[in-house]
């Protein structure tokens, strides 16, 4: 039926049915091509006078043909940027479950204060004496971060997660050395459950690796950790909660076997989220633990977007916290670049930065601890659990759980128990959440897990967010166990790209463009 | 003839005289999925039971490949390296990772025959 108008007033035939547009965008999603695809080096946004005639001193260096940087027009160059941006997908698109990443929201109010003038526009190679503003957040920061982990010293400066592993295992190995067992205590424990990086970090440091197994009940037994220490062992790399979202209920006695035995206890800090404000790591007996600032504390990240992962250490370990550090000398703030400088007691190993770390991630983690406040930080944490047992419960009568018996901590586990005989995989089944408009929780993770997947939801959350998430997933399941395998052996359906052949990408990667030849010089 | 035997993670050795082949079984590369890496030993070295021979990497994960035996490394299948689909394909033929000159036969004591290791695999 048509209005006077003309414009028809119910849905059009078939709607459902796909077909292949002429320009091979999806309706207002636009396909976007490389730079080098799209731009030319004769067109460019900025008006620029020719620079005057002048004589080259390059000689035979000179280039004898243009570099061929692509040109684009400002408009030109606008859209390509926005389409991009709009093919990503963050927290600020949509929930972003991703396991053992806590993608948080990261509050308005952290970009601006990060943006002030102050913070946005400081150098660091500019005189000391010119930042005491950024001295005075790098020291509260440190003393909030001191203060949620229950440790006497904080080294400020790694940028990410894996960084700040390395920075607290060369601690440990300096730590060793000192104690003239360098030699001989080389080896460290890392449980099967561990993120990958644990094991990576150790080998990289130069110790070799020894896994420590899981119990069936996805944790770690101090029996087990006890009957492979040794002289030979420096440390225990320990991720708590653990990667199975369960909180290590030996954690106290495993740390104090490491002790004994005269080694160190490194904590994956990755999981922080679940437990600030509720348990302090020093009080568990960790000797190193990195914190992501751009997990726990909201910072941005994904996408590329900068990380900070400070570690804080124990007593033992504070004499060889890297450079720089802020010294308190005489009640003032005096930064410690080198290792000459360093305070009597202090034998830093070295330095793991150019400058002093990520400063605007400082920022914004200090706007997050100062506007939520003791209390609002535990309610996060409290949230985080509380949101991720709420899916939990809202799945399990339909999905597996590997470990029914524990309470999940940040993040609820389920494994692919439950897809037995579907035709359907765990990887199926993220990929048919893409088509739902969700970001696919971690897959494969832990490796003790079969078909694992791993889904973390984080305090940011509503309850009606929550319900949606859990009504799309219920549906997805009671599909897959109904016989409906199309929807998720082809999906996603609905990307602008369809399912990437994965095998084929890791045998042979194209990892470098390269320009097509114009037809004229590829048929010569 | 020769014999295969298999350890509880998956490895295989086939032992002709004082040799045995050492790859990992068809069990083992369909838990993988699509093998994409393997990186082999230097010919000569030295491995002891249970320590690493090999690593194979898949879409899905890194793993080590574990001696079943120890022994020293005296060839290695340098074909995986250009072609590491072959582990998928004919992993008990083509797709095998490193010989080894056994210095050890009282090891072998310990590991499963064909049969034992197609009951384990049930119990999985």
């Amino acid at each position: 039926m048509l209005n006077r108008q003309g414009r028809p007033t119910q849905a059009g035939e078939a709607a459902s049915e796909q077909h292949a547009t002429f320009t091979g965008n999806k309706a207002l999603q636009q396909i976007e091509p490389l730079i080098f695809e799209i731009g030319h080096h004769e067109t460019t946004g900025v008006d620029i006078d020719a620079p005057a005639p002048f004589k080259s001193r390059l000689g035979k260096h000179a280039r004898k043909d243009g570099i061929g940087l692509p040109g684009l027009s400002e408009p030109e160059a606008m859209r390509h940027y926005v389409r991009l941006s709009q093919k990503n997908y963050g927290i600020d698109t949509g929930l972003f479950p991703l396991g053992s990443c806590t993608m948080k929201h990261n509050a308005r109010l952290n970009e601006k204060m990060a943006r002030l003038p102050g913070f946005s526009d400081v150098h660091p190679l500019q005189p000391v004496s010119t930042v005491p503003g950024a001295l005075d957040v790098m020291l509260q920061l440190s003393h909030y971060l001191m203060t949620l982990t229950g440790m006497p010293a904080v080294a400020l400066s790694p940028k990410a997660g894996a960084h700040g592993e390395a920075c607290g295992m060369m601690a440990i190995k300096a730590a060793i050395a000192a104690k003239g067992e360098g030699a001989t205590r080389n080896v460290v424990l890392v449980p099967e459950s561990a993120h990958g990086t644990n094991p990576a970090t150790a080998a990289l440091i130069g110790f070799s690796v020894k896994s420590v197994p899981a119990r069936p009940d996805g944790t770690v037994a101090v029996e087990d950790v006890k009957a492979l220490l040794g002289p030979e062992i420096a440390a225990i790399m320990l991720t708590n909660p653990n990667t199975c979202g369960i909180f290590e209920p030996q954690i106290v006695e495993i740390a104090a076997a490491m002790h004994e035995a005269g080694a160190y206890f490194y904590c994956d800090g990755a999981n922080f989220n679940a437990i600030v404000g509720k348990a302090k790591p020093g009080d568990l007996g960790v000797d190193a633990m990195h914190i992501n600032l751009h997990k726990t504390f909201s910072t941005p990240h994904g996408g590329g977007g900068p990380g900070a992962g400070p570690v804080v250490l124990s007593q033992r370990l504070a004499p060889y916290a890297p450079v720089p550090f802020i010294h308190i000398e005489n009640g003032k703030p005096r930064l410690i670049e080198n290792k000459d400088d360093a305070p009597a007691g202090n034998q830093p190993f070295g330095r793991m930065t150019a400058f002093h770390g990520q400063m605007g991630m400082y920022v914004r983690a200090l706007a997050y601890m100062l506007s939520h406040g003791s209390d609002g930080m535990k309610q996060a944490s409290e949230d985080a659990v509380l949101n991720a047992n709420y899916i939990r419960a809202g799945l399990s009568d339909l999905m597996s759980l590997p470990f029914p018996d524990h309470p999940s901590m940040h993040e609820a586990l389920f494994d692919d128990e439950w897809l037995k005989g579907t035709g359907v995989s765990t990887l199926d089944f993220a990929k048919a959440m893409i088509d739902e408009g969700y970001h696919p929780m971690t897959v494969y993770f832990p490796l003790v897990v079969h078909g694992a997947m791993l889904i973390e939801p984080t305090e940011s959350e509503s309850k009606a967010s929550l319900d949606l998430f859990i009504a799309t997933l219920r549906d997805l399941a009671m599909a897959a166990q109904g016989n409906d395998k199309a929807r998720f052996t082809a999906a996603p359906h609905h990307a602008p790209i369809r399912r990437l052949d994965e095998t084929r990408a890791a045998r042979q990667p194209v990892l470098k463009w390269v320009k097509p030849q114009p037809i004229a010089e590829a048929a010569e | 003839m020769a014999e295969t035997r298999y350890t509880k993670d998956h490895e295989y050795i086939r032992i002709e005289g004082d040799t045995g082949t050492v790859g990992i079984s068809d069990y083992a590369q369909a838990q993988l999925g699509d093998v994409v890496f393997v990186e082999l030993p230097a010919i000569g070295k030295a491995v002891t039971k249970g320590g690493e021979a090999a690593v194979v990497e898949s879409v899905k994960a890194a793993s080590e490949v574990y001696a079943p035996v120890s022994g020293e490394v005296v060839a290695v299948n340098s074909e995986l390296e250009a072609s590491p689909g072959t582990v998928n394909e004919d992993p008990a033929g083509k797709g095998w990772f490193v010989k080894l000159k056994l210095s050890n036969a009282a090891e072998l004591e310990g590991l499963m025959s064909e049969a034992e290791y197609q009951d384990y695999v049930k119990t999985l």
